[in-house]
């Protein structure tokens, strides 16, 4: 509703922001562009399009301002004289009046140079042609620019005019400054005027809100009135006037018997007397305020007097009314906002009043007797006189009860806990509660392990039973088995016999060695003859040895060979060297060769040799080259570490904090990580 | 904390030792030590693996079925703690030990049974065989005692004298 939405008008702009925003859209929201070449009636079309668009949004605009604005006769009277009072009825409709004819101006030279634009014949001439039409409408809004400032005061002091609604409950509250007023309704809503020992500390109408029987009702704080003639009034006081006299409320005159306001209770009855016009058909209550100060009954006779002439006076109010003679509380009531005494009682009295009076109204109005046949309330008859309360079985009662007294002492874990220590301190016992046959094994500890079994898996209720079992069935079993244990030892062999044995075992494991290592290098054994035996396997000492060995004479034998390798030649001579025997077994030849003499002569010397010395028997080129095959033979044979395990290049680090790793910047990235 | 077994060689896993493997169907294999892991991962069948308890009691190595072994099962619902049942448990625990230990070893012993007399056997035979290594049957015909003759070496003097004036 128009009536309470002042807020809700939108921003009055500024002339020269006006024209602005204007100006600066018809050139955002139309083409830009335009060239001499094109037709001429694109480029006629063209500044049309923007004079038209121009004038539109300043129709717009200027619309909304006229229509928001609220028109002082559509409102309710209380806002209409409100605002008059406060702006001044002639000079708004002034501004808005003159807002309507830049309006009309606006369309007018729209109108015009549009039409002129239709015959222009080039582009240049439609430009100025466009250009005098923006012109115009623009020193039109300047010119319109006071009252659009003036418009823009307004809708700003309006937007915070309190919201007050004519048409519901409302109670007024008037009087002298300073009486008390503010703090009074201070105390009954939630609103927080001011409240200063100076006078008009309020200078305009104030709104709360607060509750009697379930209804909200209105409570408006007016500025102090002083008592002259209506038209020395200022614009304040005038709010007040407006108030009292447009609203349908019930009004509470203050009187300050104290006279700490600076005025008399003879000036405050003669404000009273002038404006008791005002009090026409509406429930009037007399407050004495500051009673704390003063007592009602403790003022002079003449005060008195005129209190009661006041009284006197409400009350006829109230007997125009219907018809009932109240008593005096109803009228006259003393209150103190300081001491908070009486308040509540006030306000009591003045909203049962209003109430009455509004019912009143409406019962005598037409509309009521519609509704007045639609509601009915029920109202059950009791059946008898007994009392019938709810029903709560005492178990309940008592388990409740009980409940309660047992939250309160019952001590909880957590307590327990901070007694002990605090949390690292005290560790909670979880065993505390296991429900075990015997309450001492709570704190036992049982043993997971025992050699190298689960103890849990053993465990059993009747595991003694089986053991013994068990153990019965071995013993029957052990005096069965000690029967078939003896073996016979008949055939143990004799120490001689075990000496033999070993020997030919170890004979046996001989060859079979020997055999191996001449199958396994027999590819890359190089075929030597005999002659060149390195080992000295084939001597005759040798085989004297293992004939005697074998517990043969070799002396036959020995010599045969000997004879047959000899050759004639040397039993004739003894100086020459012999040659019997190596390698000479199988000689048939009976020449004797330089080569074996050679052999013959060196047998005398020592037999071990350096690792790396090449022997003719071997196969190899040179000493280097037997070396090398040594070393290669001994590393095929070494096994390759594949299990990665940590070896003794992984034991040691030699620098711990080397320093390019620990120092220095990047070339790129960063070196918050080292 | 529980003791487990060895997947691969059946021996117990102690704690902190050993490698868990979840399969995905979430079989677990449990292993004591990287040999097993290895063999594991090489799709080693463990029955065939010599020196696993899976192969010894496959091959009737070890003793596979036995009252003993009834008493250690594990059991899946835990039992309510008794003090007296723990302390008879404790003890039982090392007399079935005791009594597994005899019974593996009489089965060992079963096991071994006629071994001595076949060694014997064997090496009778052996010897009659080949004792033509150590001393020639010439030599056995003039002594049949089996006393082995000594090494002896006969070279003639005019070797010795040779010898020794080259040198």
């Amino acid at each position: 509703m128009v009536q309470y939405n002042f807020k809700r008008i939108t921003v009055v702009p500024n002339g020269k922001d006006f024209i602005d925003i204007i100006l600066s859209r018809t050139q955002r929201q139309t083409p830009t562009v335009v060239h001499k070449g094109y037709a001429i009636s694109r480029i006629r079309q063209f500044y049309m399009r923007k004079v038209k668009y121009t004038q539109q949004n300043f129709h717009e605009k200027l619309s909304t301002i006229i229509e928001e604005f609220p028109r002082l006769d559509e409102i309710h009277p209380f806002y209409g004289d409100l605002l008059h009072v406060l702006y001044n009825k002639d000079h708004y409709k002034l501004a808005l009046g003159q807002i309507n004819t830049a309006r009309n101006l606006i369309g007018k030279i729209a109108k015009d140079y549009v039409k002129l634009l239709k015959y222009a014949d080039s582009l240049y001439r439609c430009k100025s042609l466009k250009v005098a039409a923006l012109g115009r409408m623009c020193t039109v809004i300047k010119r319109v620019g006071p009252s659009l400032a003036y418009l823009e005061q307004i809708r700003q002091h309006m937007a915070r005019l309190p919201s007050i609604d004519p048409n519901t409950r409302t109670i007024l509250i008037c009087g002298y400054p300073n009486v008390g007023k503010s703090s009074f309704i201070n105390k009954i809503t939630r609103a927080d005027v001011d409240v200063q020992p100076y006078a008009f500390t309020t200078k305009s109408l104030f709104v709360g809100h607060t509750d009697y029987k379930y209804l909200r009702y209105q409570v408006i704080d007016t500025p102090g009135i002083l008592d002259r003639p209506f038209e020395d009034r200022n614009i304040i006081e005038m709010c007040s006037i407006t108030a009292l006299a447009h609203l349908r409320a019930a009004v509470l005159f203050f009187l300050d018997i104290s006279g700490s306001c600076g005025y008399s209770i003879a000036q405050q009855a003669a404000l009273f007397h002038s404006i008791k016009s005002l009090f026409m058909n509406k429930p009037l209550i007399i407050v004495c305020n500051k009673t704390d100060l003063q007592p009602l009954d403790g003022i002079s006779e003449d005060d008195k007097k005129l209190v009661m002439e006041m009284k006197a006076e409400a009350m006829k109010t109230v007997i125009g009314q219907g018809g009932e003679p109240t008593s005096d509380e109803g009228v006259l009531l003393t209150m103190s906002t300081l001491t908070e005494e009486g308040v509540i009682s006030v306000k009591n009295v003045a909203c049962e009043r209003l109430l009455d009076q509004r019912v009143e109204l409406k019962m005598k109005s037409k509309k009521i007797n519609d509704c007045l046949n639609r509601f009915h309330v029920a109202m059950p008859k009791p059946r008898d006189q007994k009392e019938r309360p709810p029903c709560i079985p005492q178990a309940v009662l008592e388990a409740k009860a009980k409940e309660a007294a047992e939250k309160e002492k019952r001590k909880l874990e957590r307590d327990l806990e901070n007694d002990n220590g605090g949390a690292g301190v005290y560790s909670a016992s979880l065993r505390k509660h296991y429900i075990l046959t015997n309450d001492e094994w709570k704190e036992d500890i049982m043993p997971e392990i025992l050699d190298g079994h689960n103890v849990y898996d053993f465990v059993d209720p009747d595991i003694i039973q089986r053991l013994e079992e068990l153990e019965q069935e071995e013993g029957l079993r052990q005096e069965q088995g000690a029967d078939d244990d003896f073996e016979m030892d008949d055939k143990e062999l004799t120490p001689e016999e075990q000496e033999a044995l070993a020997e030919i075992r170890k004979k046996k494991n001989l060859l079979i060695q020997q055999h191996r290592i001449k199958k396994s290098t027999a590819e890359s054994r190089s075929t030597v003859p005999r002659k060149f035996d390195k080992d000295r396997k084939f001597t005759s000492k040798r085989m004297g040895r293992q004939l005697s060995g074998l517990g043969l004479d070799p002396t036959m034998a020995i010599n045969r060979a000997r004879s047959r390798s000899r050759g004639r030649k040397r039993e004739r001579s003894l100086d020459q060297g012999d040659n019997a025997g190596d390698g000479a077994m199988d000689v048939d030849g009976d020449q004797p060769n330089k080569k074996l003499r050679m052999r013959s002569t060196s047998r005398s010397r020592s037999r071990s040799r350096p690792p790396g010395e090449v022997v003719p028997g071997e196969g190899f080129r040179d000493s280097a080259q037997k070396v090398k095959a040594l070393k290669l033979a001994k590393k095929s044979v070494k096994k390759r570490n594949k299990d990665a395990r940590r070896g003794e290049a992984d034991r040691v680090i030699p620098t711990l904090r080397p320093k390019h790793l620990f120092s220095g910047k990047r070339s790129i990235g960063k070196t918050d990580r080292r | 904390m529980r003791l487990e077994k060895c997947w691969f060689c059946s021996s117990t896993i102690y704690p902190g030792h050993g490698i868990q493997f979840v399969r995905n169907d979430a079989k677990i294999f449990r292993f004591c030590r990287s040999k097993c892991h290895k063999n594991f991962k090489m799709k080693r069948n463990p029955r065939k693996v010599k020196w696993t308890k899976a192969y010894r009691r496959l091959h009737g190595k070890d003793m596979t079925q036995d009252s003993t072994f009834e008493f250690e099962r594990k059991r899946n619902r835990p039992e309510r703690y008794d003090r007296n049942i723990t302390e008879n448990t404790l003890k039982a625990i090392k007399k079935i030990d005791k009594v597994r230990v005899d019974r593996e070893a009489r089965h060992h012993a079963k096991r071994m049974k006629g071994k001595k007399a076949k060694e014997q056997r064997e090496a009778a035979k052996e010897l009659e065989q080949s004792i033509h290594m150590v001393k020639a049957p010439v030599a056995l015909q003039q002594e049949p005692s089996l006393t082995l003759p000594k090494i002896k070496v006969k070279v003639s003097q005019q070797q010795a004298e040779e010898n020794r004036m080259e040198e």
